[in-house]
């Protein structure tokens, strides 16, 4: 019987990978774009550069724990080193995948923890041209997604996933996703406005394997219709490094623990 | 001078801790406060006119962290002890404990410039003259305790000594006086200090905590020698505890703030005694939201309510002006960015419903670069002639800041 089985197997792989969703295919670029390895750690250098090739840095550690598997609970802290006057600032975000998140900001001025309101996820992060959805995650189910084609980044062969909004909660009309097919994560991708114009173009410019996680260590987001761009380097990226539930709490969001960031 | 002598010592010293990580920074600032309705009681024109620099050290070896920063300021009116430490402490982390010594800011509650569990120190005056956030508190010398058991966080403040908050100066504000004939006057500080206990946990899902203070009212109260024919005035800080509690968490699209404290004037409980400020209780009711990118709204509702109002009434020396039993205050806060949050523009409003006390504060700030801002605002005061607001009437003013920051 059993190279029957085999033959079976043999014949219905190709099939179902055919058959990977739209849907499916978001889901595991997410898992592995979002969610890798336990925890996370990474300096992130952020260069805001406008049209006239003006530059802003904005400079922090970032550290992400997941409660558990891919698409589930996750807790962010952030600790800020540049620009001057937002140094010793911390941030922490309790993202939950179906509700609003629960948000956090030490002000060191005052020495004051103050809970923030945060039901715009398509806000600018730090006024980059990333959006806090860009840099922690858009609910999977807020769009309907379908895999349009196939198409190669360079020198990858890639799923070109368009995603539609289902409520009217994003500032674009609708999206495509390219997205590797070897290791999911996503290389390029094209926002559209509401009246169907390109509006803004993200990139995965430098991957690199972590630990034997892929990962997307430069990237780039601009505006198309401003000029203005956003290039992120991620530092010392570090993966399962055993971050302790209790660093995201008021107490170490008032005092960052210096073995966390650096 | 003390002060900037230990800090000097540090900056010096510092280095020599062998494998500490030691950064130093600091800034370059300008401030100017232009009157816009009336000169100072002195004469002079502007309510504030100087030029500052702060150095701070950040040293931190394993568990050990050391933090100085310090100011040296020239006044240009006039004032020539503004140079001063205004935090400097070392750092002890455990495992599930902290320490704090020395100089440092300690904010309680969830208020927005309005204070029910935040019995610190401030600078009334640094607000009023449109100084930057930073300089609302005022450090204190004290040891800080924290321990963070499973089932909830302490945290413990114990000063040895009682440091006040500022208020205006009175050659720079014209500040309410029902006994202006009476020069001969004199100040007296607690001679101990204070304790406060703070706990908080999360409680499904809302921060919630408790607070707990033993010390002394911050402003000073004025006691004549004589209700009828006084000839000399002593101000002194009553004694004060204080109960409260906040909870704060997600409600609709907003964050919720719930606050209350008991002032318990232990000094009059019987509230006999009109110099004394009567028993209270406090409640502060607030929401924030962000309705669209990059604005932020707050809105809070605060109360007042005197304990032994009759016997405040009946005690009160006839002329004084006299205060309701419930106060209601209405407060607003709008925050908008613009240009990739380099541009801000924010507004504070505050109304007192009955006599009218308020506080207006728009404020615009710019980065222009990420080393340089500069920001442009203004104080409007409004009220009745001895409100806390009111009287300042004449004390509007238009502010510029200018910072570089290293």
């Amino acid at each position: 019987m059993k190279p029957y089985w085999l033959l079976l197997i043999a014949a219905l792989l190709p099939l179902h990978a055919l058959a990977l969703s739209g849907e499916e295919a978001m889901k595991k670029s997410q898992a592995v774009f979002l969610y890798p390895g336990k925890d996370f750690k990474a300096r992130v250098v952020m260069k805001l550069i406008n049209k006239d090739g003006q530059e802003r840095v904005r400079e922090m550690t970032m550290l992400r724990k997941n409660a558990g598997e891919a698409g589930g609970d996750q807790k962010y802290f952030m600790y800020f080193f540049q620009p001057a006057d937002v140094k010793d600032m911390s941030f922490m975000i309790y993202k939950y995948p179906a509700k609003d998140d629960d948000r956090w900001m030490f002000i060191p001025a005052i020495n004051m923890v103050k809970r923030i309101a945060a039901q715009d996820n398509r806000s600018s992060f730090v006024g980059s041209d990333f959006t806090y959805e860009d840099v922690s995650g858009r609910d999977i189910e807020d769009d309907s997604h379908v895999i349009e084609r196939e198409e190669k980044v360079g020198n990858r062969d890639c799923y070109v996933v368009k995603s539609t909004p289902k409520i009217a909660n994003a500032d674009f009309g609708h999206k495509f996703t390219w997205v590797d097919k070897a290791n999911f994560l996503p290389l390029k991708e094209e926002q559209f406005d509401k009246k169907g114009a390109r509006y803004k173009l993200f990139a995965a410019e430098e991957v690199t394997e972590v630990k034997g996680f892929p990962t997307v260590i430069k990237r780039s987001m601009k505006n198309l219709q401003t000029g203005h761009r956003t290039e992120v380097s991620y530092l010392k990226t570090d993966y399962d490094i055993g971050i302790e539930d209790s660093l995201f709490s008021e107490r170490f969001l008032r005092q960052p623990p210096r073995k966390w960031v650096d | 001078m003390p002060q900037l002598a230990v800090l000097c010592a540090v900056l010096m010293l510092a280095p020599l801790a062998a494998q500490a990580e030691v950064t130093l920074s600091g800034f370059l600032q300008q401030d100017t406060a232009a009157n816009t309705v009336a000169a100072n009681p002195d004469g002079r024109h502007a309510k504030w006119l100087e030029e500052r620099a702060q150095l701070k050290l950040d040293a931190s070896d394993g568990a050990w962290r050391l933090l100085a920063k310090g100011d040296f300021a020239y006044d240009h009116l006039g004032r020539q002890d503004q140079s001063e430490l205004r935090e400097g402490y070392a750092d002890y982390v455990a495992g599930n404990w902290d320490l704090r010594i020395g100089r440092q800011v300690i904010t309680w509650g969830l208020g927005d410039l309005t204070f029910v569990n935040d019995v610190f120190p401030k600078d009334h005056e640094a607000l009023f003259a449109g100084r930057p956030l930073e300089y609302l508190k005022r450090g204190v010398d004290a040891v800080k305790l924290g321990a963070y058991p499973e089932f909830a966080n302490f945290e413990l403040v114990l000063a040895p000594g009682f440091r006040e908050s500022r208020i205006p100066d009175v050659r720079r504000f014209h500040l309410y006086d029902p006994m202006p004939a009476v020069s001969n006057r004199e100040t007296i500080k607690p001679g101990q200090g204070d304790v406060g206990l703070r706990i908080y946990r999360d409680v499904a899902g809302y921060d919630a905590a408790l607070y707990l203070y033993r010390g002394f009212q911050r402003t000073p109260s004025m006691r004549p020698d004589s209700k009828t024919a006084p000839a000399k005035i002593t101000y002194f800080y009553p004694q004060l505890s204080t109960y409260g509690a906040s909870v704060s968490g997600r409600a609709g699209e907003g964050v919720l703030s719930l606050e209350a404290a008991y002032y318990d004037s232990r000094q009059d409980r019987s509230g006999n005694d009109f110099t004394i400020p009567n028993s209270q209780t406090r409640l502060l009711m607030g929401y924030q939201i962000q309705p669209v990118e990059d604005l932020s709204l707050g809105f809070q509702y605060y109360v007042e309510q005197m304990h032994d109002y009759g016997a405040y009434l009946a005690a009160l020396p006839f002329g004084f002006p006299v205060e309701k039993r419930w106060s209601h205050t209405i407060t607003a806060r709008l925050t908008q960015f613009f240009l990739h949050q380099t541009l801000r523009l924010s507004a504070y409003a505050s109304y007192k419903a009955g006599d009218g006390d308020r506080f207006i504060n728009p404020e615009l700030r710019y980065s222009f670069t990420d080393r340089v801002w500069g920001a442009v605002g203004a104080n409007v005061f409004g009220g009745k002639p001895w409100g806390p607001f009111g009287q300042l009437s004449h004390d509007d003013n238009l502010y510029f800041q200018m910072r570089y920051e290293f």
